[in-house]
């Protein structure tokens, strides 16, 4: 079977769930083989492994590490020529997809960005779901020009453990460069995100979002302690971070953050268009809100018409007495 | 300083957006089409860093139907110098891969020391655009910029995403894309509304670019949608009015769902 490759997100250490998913659906079009940006731990590799990798190629060359785009393009574009593999899958992240935008342009190839689902169509190829317009439509799109290039969202397949042992080549960059380098910007230095211990907005299994009725900052430690009973993330609606309750990155919606996680809970949040088109594709929506009328209810497989106030203090306690 | 700011002609984000089964393209004549959002914080970042260095102009891009030309006015009225429209019938349909080498070829037209844009856009979502940019000119990619600094020839930028803050740098000629929220707008003045009338707007076509009609639209994309269906209305919801014991029945909701 021929090659499939998946760019791996390797942070502190540790492979993140999303790539996981990446390696789930390479084993159905071909054989999984991750490319690790860094150093591969003997962690990382038993893990990327354990899901079925067969093949892990690393470069920790500083020129790729420390470079926007460029360095990563170079490297896949090569792995590409070299290895000609059916598909490159990455993840849908912000970075994800600027890489995938690149690695378009230097192969002339298709590129479908924010993939639900991918299976091997039939007589050949490979058909992409896609979530659009904030999940209200889906569509089923292919590529028709070079090396698919697709980014999957997170949340879209259960990781299918499936162990091998990966034979493990590092590459340098120098090997692959062809002629100048391109001109990059240069990261000069980096701080990780400081996480409070949750999961990440977009790949976290539970979401739990605050809007206008949450009525404060202070407020939203309500919120956070429901996230944390359930091992969940922190959203916000536009009308809460923009009230400036909680920051920007937290926006779920339109002009923020697309969510789709197996249980989206949203209190205080009315459910304008807005923010509907960031979350409407979560597997099963619970809703709290004073106004019974609320759009967001059009959405809620539970609703409850309440004050959020009383009714999440209630919720979280019951959910700690029910878990010990 | 030479500073091109993209923009783009989207729906109503308060709209419903839908595909044409014709052709699966986007249904433009289904919602108002408006200056995107995202990239009117491009347009702002432009006029500041116009306004900070001296000898600045700010030149706004769009490529899109005759329509679009009031995305451009709106940046005009806002401080832009210049408008440049690219439309021409052969672009209809167009895909990320198109879109990129025309803007592009456009750029390269017009001259550059910056080009600015928005974080993606309201209606594709893709956000691909600006790293398309960067690797078509060959110039650094400064992407995703919550802070945008220039001094001298050396571009800074803190660039966020979920994996946290990095700071960057590049030298000019280079590609930033700026997130929401960067800066807060600015509304037209009645000045700039009465300025913005005798500003120049050129208008481009692929034969003034050099661009082979064949090599964009529908017809050149490098995918293709195969179907669309909108997804059905959720059924099977259940909602109540809290009696004072919403938050078991909600615990309960989710031990059923498997959830808890």
């Amino acid at each position: 079977m021929a090659d499939v490759l998946v760019l791996a997100d390797v942070a502190d250490g540790s492979v993140g769930k999303p790539s996981l998913e990446l390696l789930t659906l390479a084993a159905r079009l071909g054989t999984p083989v991750a490319v690790v940006i860094g150093v591969a731990s003997s962690d990382v590799v038993e893990k990327l492994g354990q899901f079925g990798a067969s093949a892990i190629v690393t470069c920790d060359d500083a020129e790729l590490t420390s470079s926007v785009g460029a360095g990563v393009v170079t490297l896949l574009a090569s792995l590409v020529s070299s290895r000609s593999p059916v598909a490159v899958l990455l993840a849908s992240s912000a970075e994800g997809k600027e890489i995938a935008g690149r690695l378009a342009v230097r192969l002339d190839a298709g590129v479908l960005t924010d993939a639900v689902d991918v299976v091997a169509a039939d007589g050949g190829g490979i058909v992409v779901e896609q979530s659009v317009f904030g999940g209200s439509t889906v569509v089923h799109a292919r590529s028709t020009r070079g090396v698919p290039i697709i980014t999957l969202r997170p949340n879209s397949v259960t990781p299918v453990e499936a162990p091998v042992s990966p034979e493990v080549s590092v590459v340098t960059i120098s090997q692959y460069a062809e002629g100048a380098a391109p001109r990059y910007a240069k990261v000069v230095s980096r701080a990780p995100v400081a996480s409070g211990g949750r999961p990440g907005l977009t790949e976290a299994a539970v979401v739990v979002a605050g809007g206008r009725g949450v009525g404060s900052a202070e407020n939203f430690a309500l919120v956070e302690e429901l996230a944390d009973a359930l091992g969940g993330a922190v959203g916000a609606s536009r009308a809460a971070t923009d009230a400036g309750w909680y920051p920007h990155t937290t926006q779920v919606g339109q002009t923020g953050v697309t969510v789709a996680p197996q249980l989206y809970i949203a209190c205080g949040i009315s459910g304008a268009i807005q923010h509907r088109a960031g979350m409407q594709t979560a597997k099963t929506i619970v809703a709290i809100n004073k106004d019974a009328e609320a759009p967001i209810f059009e959405l809620a497989d539970f609703g409850v018409v309440g004050d959020l106030h009383v009714v999440l203090p209630q919720l979280i306690a019951e959910i700690r007495s029910r878990q010990s | 300083m030479r500073i091109v700011a993209c923009v783009k002609q989207v729906p109503d984000t308060f709209s419903e957006k839908r595909l044409d089964p014709a052709d699966q393209t986007l249904d433009r004549g289904a919602a108002d089409g408006v200056i995107d959002e995202l990239d009117t914080y491009a347009v702002e970042e432009a006029l500041r860093l116009k306004e900070s260095h001296e000898d600045s102009t700010v030149v706004v891009l769009t490529m899109g139907p005759a329509s679009a030309a009031d995305t451009l006015r709106k940046a005009l009225t806002m401080g832009a110098d210049e408008a440049v429209h690219v439309v021409d019938d052969a672009l209809h349909g167009s895909d990320a891969l198109a879109t990129s080498l025309v803007l592009a070829k456009a750029i390269e037209h017009v001259g550059y020391d910056l080009v600015v844009l928005g974080s993606e856009s309201t209606d594709a979502r893709m956000g691909v655009i600006a790293a398309m940019l960067a690797e078509r000119l060959g110039v650094p990619q400064a992407t995703l910029a919550g802070k945008v600094g220039i001094d001298g020839s050396t571009l800074r930028v803190q660039r966020v995403t979920a994996a946290g803050q990095a700071d960057v740098e590049a030298e000019l000629p280079a590609v930033v894309s700026v997130l929401e929220k960067i800066n807060e707008p600015r509304y037209p003045s009645f000045k700039g509304i009465m300025a913005a009338k005798s500003k120049p707007t050129t208008t481009l076509s692929l034969a003034d670019l050099g661009i082979d009609p064949a090599a964009v639209g529908l017809a050149a994309a490098a995918t293709v949608v195969v179907d669309s269906t909108v997804r059905p209305p959720r059924g099977d919801r259940t909602i109540v009015t809290d009696d004072g014991s919403a938050g078991v029945q909600i615990a309960d909701f989710l031990v059923d769902q498997k959830l808890l």
